[in-house]
């Protein structure tokens, strides 16, 4: 049966469609807060959006991964706490350590959880949002169980560790700084490195993975211990930021940074994921959460309309999806 | 003396409870396409998972250039130059095509380590040009159909620049124009000196490709023939171990009042101006390349997918089903194509699938009747002559031919006037299938009025009373059985004009 | 058809099988957990003690039937918390409004079986959606509706007779308890002895293969999606009334509880497989346990990395049981 050639390369992919939809509907909101108060677009305020946004991003680009191979980490918020929380009682029993060392020790206490996780998934094959579920309460538990319940505050912690999240690179915020290198890394690493495209290919066909010899298994094991990394460097920078480390710090943030992704176009079904889309999640949710209290409205509305969106987003790329199909079946003329 | 590239001897691969193979021997000569054939369940695929890596061996020897050596797993029988396209296609759609020919083993930039990505498009390129492709490289893989993705594996074995390339029922899926397409690929490849493995149910298949000919049954190794050697009847005989002398019923041909009309049946983008009827106690073959619409029609029917214009009428009353559950309710059944994943619960035992589809029949108000339902399902799965020991065993036990009779015993379950049966002796094996035509005769000798959608031509021209043939999502012929040939069915499903409306 | 060969219909009984059930393991469980409490305090294993005890864990065991269902059909619900906080907040701010509270009550079961309804709906409409995106969205919104109708309040005062319900009675019995049996019997025989648990079953091995044999798939998801709903909403009658108030933060963590429950209970997570004895069971292992370990003064952090070791421990023992040779092939 002749097929139409498919030679012509359409004007945009459809992940690209999407991704300009988001664009236009940023620059909407954006707008729209802007005409209501004018603080919106300022230095300031701009800056400042990204500064709060940098952590979710972070973390965005970790979780992009696991859900790629068809994962999901539900541990993460927990993971956040913990690891902030035994920082931070590092740095109060050594005053001197270099913040450098702080946010390593971070790193790691973080990947033991993702490993963790990542055998659970990996190797004995719990379906991820069971094990992370699990993992969630133990790590959480854990917190309360080293800080023995108590917080560790402000002045307990050394100026040069604050400094991690309130210090300055080139004139931009640290934590702006280290949200772009991690996407550089992470745009080099999925697009250029053979681990990087592999994984994508384990989301999007595991038993042809399976069959073509790639290591299935390590790979998404890799995609858990990167997002417990990530999730470890976020708790430093969060309680650095914070200036507490708290029992209940980040409890829920997993379902922040699953929102950006899902907002950024990753499919929860697996192998697909862009680091453009990604950015546009991240900061879309950011906007949401700075913009909703300089138009005046409550705090308490931010959860349900932040909810809204995500279900909004969900159902319009279904809806879109199902108008190309239709088109689609409108030109092969039967 | 051609030369031997592969051999082996001697293998035994057993899985708990089951002897897979059971010394097995084969020989593959360079340069030459070597059909392998055997009933389902006759260790075939085992036995190329053993040459890929896949599995390894429980004793025996492999031997390539005559040096003895094992794979130990897929990549390194890759790298040993065995690559294998698998039948279900096994393609990473969410992929470029570049990258699923590549996948496992790109190309990297000397010092950066970094994938190269100009040089894999350009060879990808290339590789799809010398077969004639006809797509670019950089099409994501799940947008092409599925004889094209074929086309891709065949891209990446040759990009592994294999020796040996195994091909596991490729033409399962293929459209007869897409197989000869793929005859002709398969040919360049051998004249290019490398060796094939070529895995078919189809007779005809190997009767055109095969230079030589093994065949395996019951995990044991029968023999190996030259192509000439051995004519299609030795070659069932070798492969069943038993003469198969009627391999379709007696037709009696009594058809009564018309059952089912469909008139001007259409829905955009599958199929348009679908017209036919069947008659109680008729076979209607619907037939046509996989692919016109055939498949499409009947779900439509079925009322498990919508239809935009047109209507049905069922003994002469206009009826819209809009699901399943109504159509049932009127007396149809619909057999459908993949049995394992539409048709059974593997996880269940064979008598709660019979009951399935009748549960309100087996429940007084709100309880099920356990007793009820063990006696009716033993009733069917008897009169099917399901070969198990008892109802409750489970349905993936089965052999494929046995787990085809448990659906047809689910269709059995309820009143029925009408019955649609969806390729229904695909991927069965030859015994099997004649048990499945002799069920068929006896639904039709039984009063059902009965739909056949098949792609096979002996099977068409041996079963049924009447054929509609149809081609891009039209009717281009409707034929009687008696006053037909396999020349003119084909050419209503591939040559003949369509009509645009 | 020539050689009609007889089928048996007759089951064979095997003593062994009966005896393999993952519910004796359960029992046995419960034994030591018995014991151990009893070396504990001196009191715990009298009778009245025993009895009494469940009303303090059995609030959230009422949607431990429903993720039974949801489970078995191979999904996930993560919304009832959530849904427990809306119904709760809706019906304490209704009561405060002047309505009465008998259909405060009603009003509370109401917002539950819509919530659930609309996960159904969401589910039944786009199917392409996954379940866990649709519940994760719902979970998100209801606590994100209850914290706009409630901001950060308590809200509270109500009549003396409905604190019966959590806290009172008959014939020595908690009510709580009654009630609960009561809803294990209904959904034990629904899922167990009706055509629409056969389904349910059937659903979650195979969906597909449901469809094409004409069961009404929309339906049964709706059904169960909405009954999930349902039972968080009379969850949240009996918490509310425990508590004496409510605000938009309770029942937090509930989905996570009572996952637990249906896994340790034997409910195979991939679906098909789990019968509703198990999670009845596991229902008081783990509250009996959380009751004892307060009784030897562990602190609640330490239950919780208990649970979420039981969640992991239990999900791990029942792919072991489930599919030995499978898990070989796959190691």
């Amino acid at each position: 049966m002749p097929e139409k050639p498919l030679n012509q390369r359409k004007f945009l992919q459809p992940e690209q469609l999407r991704e300009l939809g988001l664009l236009l509907f940023i620059l909407a909101i954006g707008l729209a807060v802007q005409l209501r108060n004018p603080v919106f677009l300022s230095i300031s305020n701009i800056t400042s959006l990204f500064t709060n946004t940098a952590i979710l991003g972070i973390l965005a680009v970790g979780m992009m991964l696991v859900l790629v191979t068809r994962g999901i980490d539900l541990s993460i918020g927990a993971i956040i706490a913990f690891t902030g929380m035994v920082t931070a009682l590092t740095v109060a029993r050594f005053p001197g350590l270099p913040p450098f060392v702080a946010i390593l020790e971070g790193i790691i206490i973080g990947m033991v959880f993702g490993a963790l996780s990542g055998i659970l998934v990996a190797r004995l094959d719990v379906l991820p949002i069971i094990a992370t579920l699990g993992m969630m309460n133990v790590v959480r538990g854990l917190t309360y169980v080293v800080s023995g319940g108590q917080w560790v505050s402000s002045y307990q912690m050394s100026d040069g560790f604050k400094a991690i999240a309130t210090g300055k690179l080139f004139g931009i915020n640290n934590l702006i700084v280290i949200a772009i290198v991690v996407y550089i890394v992470a745009a080099y690493y999925i697009r250029h490195t053979r681990v990087g495209r592999r994984i994508y290919a384990v989301g999007s066909n595991p038993e042809a993975a399976e069959i073509s010899g790639l290591p299935r298994r390590r790979l998404i094991f890799l995609a858990y211990l990167i997002m417990g990394g990530l999730s470890g460097l976020a708790g430093v920078l969060w309680v650095a930021k914070f200036a507490s480390a708290q029992g209940n710090t980040a409890i829920g943030y997993e379902l922040n940074v699953i929102a950006a992704c899902i907002l950024g176009g990753v499919s929860i079904s697996g192998g697909v994921g862009r680091i453009f889309g990604l950015i546009l999640g991240t900061v879309l949710l950011g906007i949401l959460n700075n913009a909703l209290p300089l138009i005046n409205v409550s705090p308490f509305w931010q959860m349900g309309i932040q909810g809204l969106v995500i279900l909004a987003a969900v159902i319009t790329n279904v809806l879109v999806r199902r108008n190309t199909e239709r088109d689609a079946l409108r030109r092969r003329a039967i | 003396m051609p030369k031997t590239l592969l051999e082996l001897k001697n293998i035994v691969k057993t899985f708990p409870g089951v002897k897979a193979l059971d010394g097995v021997q084969f020989n593959l000569h360079q340069g030459e396409i070597h059909g392998l054939m055997g009933e389902n369940g006759a260790g075939k695929s085992t036995f190329i998972k053993i040459i890929t890596g896949v599995y390894q061996p429980d004793g025996g020897e492999i031997l390539l250039n005559g040096q003895p050596l094992r794979f130990s797993t897929p990549m390194d029988a890759q790298r040993h130059g065995v690559a294998a396209i698998y039948q279900h296609v096994t393609c990473y759609p969410d992929l470029s095509v570049t990258e699923n020919i590549f996948m496992g083993h790109e190309k990297l930039r000397k010092v950066t380590r970094r994938i190269d990505w100009t040089r894999m498009h350009s060879e990808a390129q290339k590789l799809l040009n010398q077969l004639n492709a006809g797509f670019r490289s950089q099409i994501r893989m799940g947008d092409l159909s599925v004889a094209r993705q074929q086309i891709v594996e065949i891209a990446k074995a040759l990009s592994t620049e294999a020796k040996i390339v195994i091909m596991d029922e490729p033409t399962a899926a293929l459209t007869q124009h897409e197989s000869q397409e793929l005859y002709r690929i398969t040919e360049s490849l051998r004249d290019h000196g490398v060796s094939i493995i070529f895995i078919s149910h189809r007779l005809e298949d190997i009767e055109r490709l095969a230079d030589r000919i093994t065949v395996f049954r019951d995990s044991r190794y029968i023999g190996t023939w030259q192509a000439g050697q051995i004519n299609q009847n030795q070659l069932i005989v070798a492969m069943v171990g038993r003469e198969i002398t009627q391999m379709y019923p007696k037709h009696s041909k009594n058809p009564g009042d018309e059952v089912l009309r469909v008139e001007n049946l259409t829905r955009t983008g599958y199929f348009r101006g679908v017209n036919f009827q069947v008659r109680r106690g008729e076979i209607l073959a619907l037939t046509g390349l996989v692919g016109a619409g055939r498949t499409e029609v009947c779900e439509a029917i079925f009322g498990i997918a919508p239809f935009d214009d047109g209507s049905i009428f069922l003994e002469g009353k206009q009826i819209q089903w809009s699901s399943p559950v109504d159509a049932q309710a009127d007396g149809l059944a619909f057999l459908p194509e993949d049995r394992q994943k539409q048709g059974l619960i593997l996880e269940w035992e064979i008598g709660k699938n019979i009951t399935l589809p009748a549960l309100k029949y087996f429940s007084n108000l709100f309880w099920m009747d356990p007793n009820r339902e063990a006696k009716e399902a033993g009733r069917l799965a008897s009169k099917l002559a399901v070969k198990a020991p008892s109802i409750f065993a489970k349905a993936a036990t089965l052999s494929g031919g046995n787990q085809q009779k448990v659906v047809f015993a689910k269709l059995l379950i309820r009143n029925l006037k009408v019955i649609i049966l969806d390729e229904p002796t695909k991927g069965v094996d030859i015994g099997a299938k004649a048990a499945i035509y002799e069920i068929i005769e006896n639904l039709a000798a039984e009063g059902y009025a009965v739909i056949l959608i098949s792609s096979e031509m002996p099977e068409v021209l041996g079963m049924s009373d009447r054929i509609v043939v149809m081609k891009q999502g039209h009717v281009t012929a409707e034929l009687i059985t008696d006053q037909t040939s396999q020349e003119e069915i084909l050419n209503a499903a591939m040559v003949a004009e369509v009509h645009h409306a | 058809m020539s050689d009609v060969r007889k089928i048996s219909i007759e089951k064979e009984w095997s003593w062994k099988g009966f005896f393999l059930q993952w519910e004796w393991l359960l029992v046995l469980v419960l034994i030591v957990v018995f014991l151990v409490n009893s070396l504990i305090s001196p009191y715990f294993l009298t009778l009245s003690s025993l009895i009494q005890t469940p009303s303090t864990f059995l609030d959230k065991a009422f949607i431990v039937f429903p993720m039974t269902m949801v489970i078995i059909l191979g999904r996930i619900d993560i919304s009832v918390g959530s849904t427990v906080a809306l119904s709760a907040v809706v019906m304490a701010v209704s009561y405060n409004a002047g309505v009465p509270m008998p259909v405060a009550m009603i009003i509370c079961l109401l917002v539950g079986t819509i919530g659930g309804g609309l996960n159904g709906l969401l589910l039944t409409q786009f199917k392409e959606l996954s379940h866990v995106i649709v519940t994760l969205a719902s979970m998100i919104i209801y606590r994100g509706i209850a914290y706009i109708i409630l901001g950060d309040q308590a809200s509270g005062g109500f009549p003396d007779w409905y604190s019966f319900l959590g806290w009172g009675s008959i014939a020595g019995i908690p009510f709580i308890l009654i009630v609960f049996a009561v809803a294990a019997v209904i959904f034990g025989l629904v899922l167990h002895k009706t055509r629409f648990g056969r389904s349910v079953y059937g659903m979650g091995f195979n969906s597909t293969t449901c469809e094409y044999s004409g069961l009404r798939t929309d339906r049964v998801t709706l059904i169960v999606f909405t009954l999930a709903g349902l039972m968080s909403a009379v969850t949240a009658l009996f918490l509310t009334s425990r508590m004496g108030s409510t605000r938009p933060n309770v029942a937090t963590g509930y989905e996570l509880e009572v996952i637990t429950m249906v896994a340790l209970g034997g409910v195979s997570t991939s679906g098909g497989i789990g019968k509703i004895g198990g999670p009845i069971l596991a229902v008081f292992i783990i509250g009996y346990l959380s009751y004892g370990m307060g009784l030897a003064n562990i602190q609640a952090p330490v239950v919780l990395v208990v649970i979420g070791l039981l969640l992991i421990v239990s999900v791990l023992a029942m792919k072991f049981r489930v599919s030995p040779k499978k898990r070989k092939l796959a190691m």
